[in-house]
């Protein structure tokens, strides 16, 4: 009996494996479902967090939206899960989410051992330092002796340790549990060096600082952080659709398509553009989507410039720079592959 | 002869000046003794440090309502802004901004519940039905999608309902369990005391964050993908299971504390095990047990802010949350301050009602 179910299901493999075309189990619950549950950093300026009103804003964010309006044409198709940084894993493990949209590092034991399959990056972060600019200090291999503010339990603690010891300078660390507290220390002058993601250097710089121009974020980078959205293994129609949704935000800056200009293409004669819009039909069908999933994500959330800019760019209060996350026609890393 | 003797009262000597009045009140309480005015000197001298820059902040340099955040922020002083521009977000966090008002009334409906259940006067049969009224309330605008409610999935749940819910609903199904586990654990049934010691013993050994961390975490691993239980179900009963086993530690010191002579008069009377307990027993161990009991309603209060972890906004969570707008970041001070408040009166009006409770269910005793 119980090799009879072993070789149904050996069958079931094999045929699934032989048909292919199938969607897998995660993109049909989700279309059948008719909303996306996405994974959120339950308070993270400019990546994840709610307003005032409390509806969520952020550039993770976004990219659940964006994914949303791919397979429904709706942005509000999103059932938002706040997760905390011991939930996440769990939570996209066991089917909570689908998808995990939580400015999450991409590592090879989280896409091994963990079973992520990563998205294109929507973030590349690094690990950086802020200093009092009474201090005089124009890099960080002058820190030699620092006092250095660090949050507890972060893989930020052991990049600061690994930085110190092969540059053959000494530190006192002062580590703190909540990054609040690292920052309320940083700026009573506990320490000279404040160290955490540029990122979010630089959103403390703009945002928590009483005097932002007294603090200078050192050139120096010292760890690779780069952020993607994750799904779990088993579902690669569903990896695709996740993954080709942030491609299109980024060919779509790349060709200077945007939310307010998009209709101005869909007549264009350029073949490229013809079929990310979904005017020469093909890219929808091959991602089991509507043809026009490009045009969708693009009219309601952006190209990926726009989103960028609209959560933590310069006019935003966290005022981050393009820096890496410029494309890679302007020497940043973002690059779109070819859409056909 | 008797214009020697005085006739008439002498008018009243006025105290030496050493044993009444503010000076002698000064040194009969603070500079009674050498250490005791160092103490006094010391303890002033931080009050003088701490109180004016404190007063400062609150009151006197602080910004008033709608002074916007760059400002806020070169001034210093407190932002009271950010409270009047968050506030809707604290006390109700994600749920639908325009249907605000039911979470609003369902923390009316908590409340007077609660008040209602504290007045010995309305300790009636009647009280139940109210309860169960009043949660079916809580529930149809809480969720919706009746009468014309539209419905609002428990995940956009938050702020200070939440709060309430987890505490209020948490602490009134516990409260019976742990009689029985009280019970139990007293039972002269060996099974029924083996599994009711090591239930309360398991629980209090492990502490509630990991319980919670079973329960949001570990749980859903075991169940097949896609099969969800509900996220804030499931820590509600992992509340409700720390706080059963905590009161019955508390019930059963209580029962422990009733005489021997008390059970033997029951059994005289030839009341059987549950006529006594109902009747005799429990009524005096309960009021034995209250101190204890509100020791436990008062820190669970506090620990259902510990559901921060498993990702749902409680009203701390909501204040956290708040502070990571980009455009409200660094007023963590306002934040923290407002929802300390809130917490001490919750806090504060259980401690004195179980005083008075206490008082009252003691005139029997009283010598």
């Amino acid at each position: 009996m119980k090799s009879g179910i072993l070789a149904a299901a050996a069958a079931a493999v094999v045929f699934g494996a032989v048909t292919g075309a199938q969607a897998g189990p995660t993109l049909d619950a989700v279309k059948g479902r008719g909303f996306v549950q996405c994974g959120v950093n339950a308070g993270l300026p400019g990546f994840g967090n709610p307003d005032s009103s409390g509806n969520w804003t952020g550039l993770d964010v976004d990219y659940c939206r964006a994914v949303a309006v791919a397979l429904f044409n709706d942005p509000t198709k999103v059932k938002f899960t706040p997760l905390s940084a011991q939930q996440r894993f769990p939570a996209i493990q066991s089917g909570e989410v689908d998808l995990l949209s939580r400015n999450t590092t991409v590592t090879l034991t989280r896409d091994t051992s963990v079973g992520l399959n990563f998205a294109p990056v929507t973030y590349y972060d690094g690990q950086g330092f802020m200093v009092n600019k009474k201090l005089g200090v124009k890099s960080a291999k002058e820190l030699n002796g620092a006092t250095v503010c660090v949050q507890a339990g972060t893989t930020t603690e052991l990049n600061l340790a690994d930085y110190f010891r092969s540059n053959n300078m000494s530190y006192n660390p002062v580590v703190i549990e909540s990054n609040d507290e690292v920052n309320a220390a940083y700026f009573a002058g506990r320490c000279d060096v404040l160290t955490t993601d540029a990122s979010g250097l630089a959103g403390t710089r703009a945002g928590v600082a009483p005097v932002p121009d007294d603090h200078v974020i050192l050139p120096e980078i010292i760890s690779k952080e780069p952020l993607a959205p994750a799904v779990r293994h088993g579902d690669d129609q569903w990896f695709d659709v996740v993954k080709w949704t942030v491609y299109a935000t980024i060919q779509a800056e790349e060709m200077g398509i945007t939310s307010k200009n998009v209709d101005e293409f869909v007549n264009s004669k350029n073949p490229e553009i013809q079929r990310i819009l979904g005017t020469s039909p093909g890219m929808g069908k091959a991602l089991g989507l509507d043809e026009k999933w490009a045009y969708n994500v693009i009219k309601a959330v952006g190209n990926y410039g726009e989103i960028f800019e609209r959560n933590v760019g310069l006019k935003t209060p966290l005022k981050l720079e393009r820096g890496l996350n410029a494309l890679w026609t302007n020497g940043g890393l973002q690059y779109a592959m070819p859409i056909r | 002869m008797t214009d020697n003797v005085h006739t008439g009262s002498i008018p009243d000597e006025r105290p030496p000046a050493n044993t009444v009045g503010p000076v002698a009140w000064l040194r009969n309480n603070l500079f009674n003794t050498w250490y005791n005015a160092l103490l006094t000197i010391l303890i002033a001298w931080l009050l003088v440090k701490a109180i004016p820059p404190l007063l400062d902040w609150l009151i006197f340099s602080a910004n008033s309502f709608g002074t916007p955040p760059q400002v806020c922020r070169q001034q210093g002083g407190a932002c009271w802004t950010f409270v009047s521009e968050k506030l809707r977000f604290v006390m109700f966090g994600t749920f639908p901004y325009d249907e605000q008002w039911r979470p609003l009334v369902t923390i009316v409906i908590i409340i007077a519940l609660v008040l209602m259940s504290c007045d010995r006067r309305f300790w009636k049969p009647w009280l139940g039905l109210m309860w169960v009224g009043g949660l079916t309330a809580v529930g149809v605008l809480m969720w919706g999608g009746v009468l014309g409610l539209t419905y609002v999935e428990n995940t956009l749940w938050g702020g200070l309902p939440l709060t309430l819910m987890l505490s209020v609903i948490g602490l009134s199904v516990a409260f019976p369990a742990s009689i029985l586990l009280a019970l139990g654990r007293r039972s002269q049934l060996p099974a029924i005391r083996v599994m009711s010691v090591t239930y309360i013993e398991l629980i209090r050994g492990v502490p509630l964050i990991s319980l919670l961390f079973m329960a949001s975490v570990m749980f859903p691993l075991f169940l097949p993908t896609g099969v969800n239980f509900d996220k804030l179900l499931r820590a509600q009963i992992a509340f409700i299971m720390f706080a059963a086993a905590y009161m019955a530690e508390a019930i059963r010191g209580g029962l422990q504390a009733i005489p021997k002579g008390q059970y033997e008069a029951a059994d005289a009377l030839g009341l059987n095990y549950w006529q006594a307990m109902r009747k005799i027993i429990l009524p005096q161990a309960l009021a034995i047990s209250i101190p204890p009991l509100v020791n436990t309603f008062i820190s669970f209060f506090k620990d259902t802010s510990l559901v921060i972890i498993i990702g749902l906004y409680d009203l701390l969570g909501t204040a956290k949350a708040a502070l990571s707008d980009p455009a409200w970041r660094g007023f963590y001070r306002e934040a923290y301050l407002f929802i300390g408040v809130i917490y001490w009166v919750f806090c504060y009006s259980m401690s004195k009602y179980s005083q008075k409770l206490e008082r009252d269910l003691r005139r029997g005793h009283r010598r």
